[in-house]
């Protein structure tokens, strides 16, 4: 598995954004000419495909694959809109016990001959299938919301990738990890009612990705099978091509982190 | 990749030790509640080895037996249990639990002493043997750790501990000596488990759930009113747990 970077998306609590994240990240990364696939790891709970558009298109999923009833090429679904991007879907018939150690491996390694990035969207908890989708992992992504209880989960699953992830179990450089501050709430942190990013960073004590702020343009394109990094008059959808232009080495600047100034006046004066 | 589908190996694990001086079933029982309702989550399923080598008369095995039942109804989680080398009962091998060999450090503690004895003792018959030994059992060895301790995480070192990150809430910090944290401890922080009341805590910013010497423990609501994010030692004075900003 020499080829490939593989990322895992993670966060230990559910409903923060990981398939969302997984989605944008994925197709903003393929964007880029680097051929992407999204492995969607959570066996019985399929979400990506919805998300990516291609839930129609499903005919053998990972869990085949592994079980060898299916051959990768027959698996992967070619995604319409983004050059270079595939997505390998869950089984929804299955659970998580069907992700073998040995199954996942080769899965990635036959993977990793012919891609660039192998984006493995963890399911929540810290279970068999979060597990699984962190064990290889070069590089993590944990998906935090600005509230407590997502950064108590974060900081555990980040406990797991130092202790029991591949690279960890063989005393290898460590998974590189990256925050990324997804339904970030500007006003509401003003109020006190969320915890601000320089809060989440004190606490998790690793570098920031980046913060996709709250947006309905999230919502919308879900429900439209359309990842939300392709709308790109959104802020949500610029905030993710901000975070993998950072992935890529590139220096952007935080953006909507700041409550929108109403005046010329109020700018003046509050600035 | 594993070749095999397992690996052994070594493992350290941290217990509780029940010392019997003398036995007294229901006393036993209702102090050992007592304290387990001080700390319910700390002791929740913690593995804990029964001690009797302290004791005068040995223990029947329906005595050790039905105080093994009654710890493990207590919600601890008895592993096993230790008697002196030398009174090891016939029924030994009948008992639920492995009878366990002595502990090795203590072992090797009284070897070395006995070697250094006989050593010094033909030097120079006036020299005070006790004091030397001392000196070499308080000299573990301290753990440093580079990396920041997370939630659902344990550490534990036999000397000190010394951690140049953060302790995160949820995670627990644990060592026979004292305990330095160079950033926030926001988890657990035990100091002196093994009964050392001169360890001490010091933490760059105390925001700690519960802090502990020797047993003598304080929640974080208790130190809210005392110290809160900023440096802070914690020490036993008269056997009172003090929180002192540093």
């Amino acid at each position: 598995m020499a080829l490939a970077k593989i990322i895992v998306v993670t966060s230990g609590k559910g409903g923060v954004g990981k398939t969302t994240s997984s989605a944008a990240i994925g197709t903003g990364i393929a964007l880029k000419g680097h051929k992407t696939v999204i492995i969607d790891f959570d066996v019985g709970l399929r979400n990506l495909d919805l998300i990516m558009g291609c839930e129609r298109r499903v005919v053998y999923d990972f869990v085949n694959v592994i079980n060898k009833e299916a051959s990768l090429s027959q698996a992967l679904i070619k995604d319409k809109r983004t050059k270079n991007l595939f997505i390998l879907p869950a089984s929804q018939t299955r659970d998580k016990e069907a992700l073998t150690e040995e199954g996942v491996q080769a899965v990635l390694e036959e993977l990793a001959k012919d891609f660039d990035y192998i984006i493995c969207d963890s399911p929540a908890g810290i279970e068999r299938g979060a597990q699984m989708a962190l064990y290889f992992a070069d590089v993590a992504i944990v998906v935090t919301n600005p509230e407590v209880s997502s950064v108590r989960d974060s900081d555990r699953i980040l406990g797991i990738l130092q202790s029991k992830s591949k690279r960890a179990e063989q005393g290898k450089e460590p998974i590189e990890e990256h925050l990324l501050l997804t339904r970030y709430h500007p006003k509401r942190v003003e109020l006190g009612e969320m915890l601000s990013v320089s809060d989440v960073e004190d606490i998790l004590a690793i570098p920031l990705l980046g913060v996709i702020p709250e947006s309905e343009a999230v919502l919308k394109a879900s429900n439209q099978g359309t990842p939300v990094i392709l709308d790109t008059e959104s802020e949500a959808g610029m905030a993710y091509m901000d975070a993998v232009d950072r992935m890529m080495g590139e220096e952007r600047p935080l953006r909507f982190l700041e409550v929108e100034q109403k005046g010329f006046f109020k700018r003046l004066l509050g600035g | 990749m594993l070749d095999s589908g397992f690996r052994l190996k070594g493992s350290v694990v941290t217990t509780f030790l029940l010392e019997i001086q003398t036995f007294s079933f229901e006393e036993i029982v209702s102090q050992l509640q007592e304290k387990i309702a001080q700390v319910p989550q700390f002791f929740s399923q913690a593995p804990i080895i029964i001690d009797v080598s302290k004791m005068e008369s040995l223990l029947s095995l329906k005595e050790l037996e039905a105080l093994v039942l009654s710890v493990n109804r207590l919600g601890l989680s008895v592993i096993g249990w230790r008697c002196h080398a030398e009174k090891i009962p016939e029924w030994h091998a009948d008992v639920m639990v492995p009878l366990l060999p002595a502990s090795k450090t203590r072992q090797i503690a009284i070897s070395e002493a006995a070697a250094l004895e006989s050593r010094v003792a033909k030097a120079d018959p006036d020299v005070v043997i006790k004091t030397v030994v001392e000196e070499r059992l308080v000299s573990p060895q301290t753990k440093v750790i580079t990396k920041p301790i997370r939630s659902g995480q344990q550490v534990y070192a036999e000397g000190d501990l010394v951690v140049l990150t953060q302790v995160s809430a949820g995670a627990e910090v644990l060592a026979d000596g004292n305990i330095h944290v160079y950033g926030a401890l926001r988890g657990r922080a035990l100091a002196g488990v093994k009964g050392d009341i001169n360890a001490r805590i010091f933490c760059q910013s105390m925001e700690a759930e519960l802090v502990s010497i020797a047993g003598n423990f304080m929640l974080s609501d208790a130190l809210q009113d005392i110290v809160w994010k900023e440096g802070a030692q914690v020490l036993l004075v008269d056997d009172n747990l003090t929180v002192e900003p540093l």
